[in-house]
């Protein structure tokens, strides 16, 4: 028998304390026990980028990170960034766009956006695509992804001007 | 994924002690290759050592003018570390040309190392393979083989390692830091990875009871002329089928001294002191990079698929060596290969 290991972390601003078996990864704990399920989870193994959170303020995959591993740290998803504000015109940009279409992929796409506008203001289209390249849309054909993320990247410059 | 216990150490010596002491345990860092391979059933082990939060992230600088990278700084941070930036591009530029954000961010340089094979027959547990269990077969040499290797295979397996952080490191002449419950010891770059012969089973010559706790990279750093070319099935996001790290020191119009590193093609980073040799003191001109070409790749073999990446490889060599000399390095987020 392996027994439940106790954590205690933030997610999105909240303690929380939990028991958790080591082999919950954090996405499942995040929509199992927390009924946070806007971080969606597509193949489990790194790759298509569905389950994308903030980690101490670094987005990971949720899928390859342990609820255990997160003891201690805060969590953020798309839910706490998004009712902060922090996503607004990155959002709109979508919605302006048509950058979504079934909307899996969305949450992830905007996290991972958002932080390479944190990194870089002024993205050319190159580096979006490049930065966006490990998260996968079926829908799109990601070109209205890639429009939305300059515009939005434009409409933050402007605000700060 | 079958369950397992769960340890977080805060010493480097606490978590040596740990591993020797149960010879199923695994460490974890960033979790993104164990975990991956967990999921499948390809590990399975007793117990995670969590040494993530080990005093194993600085950066520092190392009193020859060298820099010492602790084993768990994430390879994001050690992609835009101003002085890996500024004093080793190369190496950065490898990093970023890897995986995606997001892993960049947990994967760790010591668990970048260590990654295991991307061969599709590793990852299945239903299909004989040799690295997997022993004695089982290689399901590769007579199968799906495209993205084996060409170099320094064996009867017994035919995989390649996929990191790209590696082969930079190999050019750089890094130097391997590990500690074993006997104490600390080094093994230089080019000894760390192992050639498959007939024991495919052991990717390197880290001892099942020894952690990884630096790498360190000597003052020599080729800032001026350098290139990390990695060709894929997609412009991103894909493991190398070659990459070329190239690193030159140049005197005019002439090579002084070159370092050449291959990924995709091999069981461990491919470097041919020969090659670099013959560059030395040639005008950096296509026949000079095209010699130092055919001798990394005497000897390739290619299997039923993947006999491409000889002449990729060569076409690959000549014009990362092209682009160093020119001191014009690939760009990893503009793909355009000048
Ligand atoms: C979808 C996907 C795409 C990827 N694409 C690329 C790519 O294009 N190029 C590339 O190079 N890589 C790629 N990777 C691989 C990625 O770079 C590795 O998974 C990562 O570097 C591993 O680091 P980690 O800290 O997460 O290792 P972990 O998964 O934590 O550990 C891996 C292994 O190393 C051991 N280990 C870890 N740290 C130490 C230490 N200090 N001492 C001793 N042993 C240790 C562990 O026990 C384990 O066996 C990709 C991965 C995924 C999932
Ligand atoms: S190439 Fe190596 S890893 Fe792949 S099936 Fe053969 S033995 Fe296994
Ligand atoms: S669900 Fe995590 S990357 Fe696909
Ligand atoms: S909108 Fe459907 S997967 Fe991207």
């Amino acid at each position: 028998m392996i027994a439940p290991t106790p954590i205690t972390l933030t997610v999105n601003g909240e303690t929380v304390a939990a028991q958790v078996e080591p082999r919950i990864h954090l996405t499942d704990f995040l929509r199992e026990n927390l009924g946070l399920t806007g971080t969606h989870i597509g193949c489990e193994h790194g790759v298509c980028g569905a389950c994308t959170v903030r980690l101490d303020g670094e987005i990971v995959r949720g899928c390859l990170v342990l609820a255990v591993q997160a003891d201690g740290k805060s969590v953020e998803t798309i839910e706490g960034l998004s009712d902060s504000g922090a996503l607004d015109e990155l959002q709109a940009a979508f919605r302006d766009r048509n950058a979504l279409q079934c909307g899996y992929c969305t949450p992830a796409m905007l996290l991972t956006a958002h932080e390479l506008l944190a990194r870089n203001p002024t993205p050319d289209r190159a580096t979006i695509r490049e930065h966006l390249s490990g998260n996968y849309c079926r829908c799109t054909g990601y070109q209205a992804i890639i429009d939305a993320v300059e515009i939005a990247a434009r409409a933050r410059a402007g605000a700060k001007s | 994924m079958i369950n397992f216990q769960y340890a977080r150490p805060n010493e480097v010596a606490d978590a040596v002690r740990q591993i020797a002491a149960d010879p199923r345990a695994r460490f974890i860092a960033g979790g993104t290759n164990l975990l991956d391979l967990m999921k499948s059933d390809v590990e399975q082990p007793s117990r995670l050592i969590d040494i993530s939060r080990l005093p194993l992230k600085s950066v520092e600088e190392t009193p020859d003018g060298g820099l010492r990278i602790g084993a768990l700084v994430p390879n994001t941070d050690l992609a835009y570390h101003p002085l890996v930036e500024s004093r080793y591009p190369l190496l950065a530029s490898a990093i970023m040309a890897g995986a995606s954000q997001q892993l960049r961010n947990m994967a760790s340089t010591g668990g970048n190392l260590m990654q295991r094979t991307r061969c599709y027959y590793f990852y299945d547990i239903a299909t004989p393979c040799n690295k997997r269990e022993p004695g089982s077969g290689c399901s590769a040499i007579e199968g799906l083989n495209r993205m084996h290797a060409i170099l320094g295979t064996s009867e017994s397996c035919i995989a390649v390692y996929p990191s790209d952080m590696s082969i930079a490191l190999a050019a750089l002449e890094a130097t391997v830091r590990v500690m074993g419950p006997g104490g600390e010891r080094t093994m230089a770059f080019a000894d760390f990875h192992r050639l498959p012969g007939d024991t495919p089973e052991r990717d390197n010559n880290l001892e099942p009871n020894e952690i990884i706790t630096a790498i360190e990279l000597p003052p020599q750093g080729f800032a001026k002329n350098h290139s990390y070319l990695k060709i894929r099935d997609r412009l991103s996001y894909a493991f190398a089928l070659v990459s070329v790290a190239a690193a030159l020191e140049m005197d005019g119009e002439a090579v002084k001294e070159a370092r050449l590193a291959l990924g995709g093609v091999a069981h461990k980073p491919w470097r041919v002191e020969a090659a670099e040799a013959a560059l030395a003191g040639q005008p950096a001109n296509e026949a000079s990079f095209a010699k130092a070409a055919d001798i990394v790749l005497s000897g390739a073999k290619g299997f039923e698929h993947n006999a491409f990446k000889i002449d990729l490889a060569r076409r690959a060599i000549i014009r990362t060596l092209t682009q160093a000399a020119n001191g014009t390095p690939q760009s990893q987020s503009s793909k355009k290969i000048r």
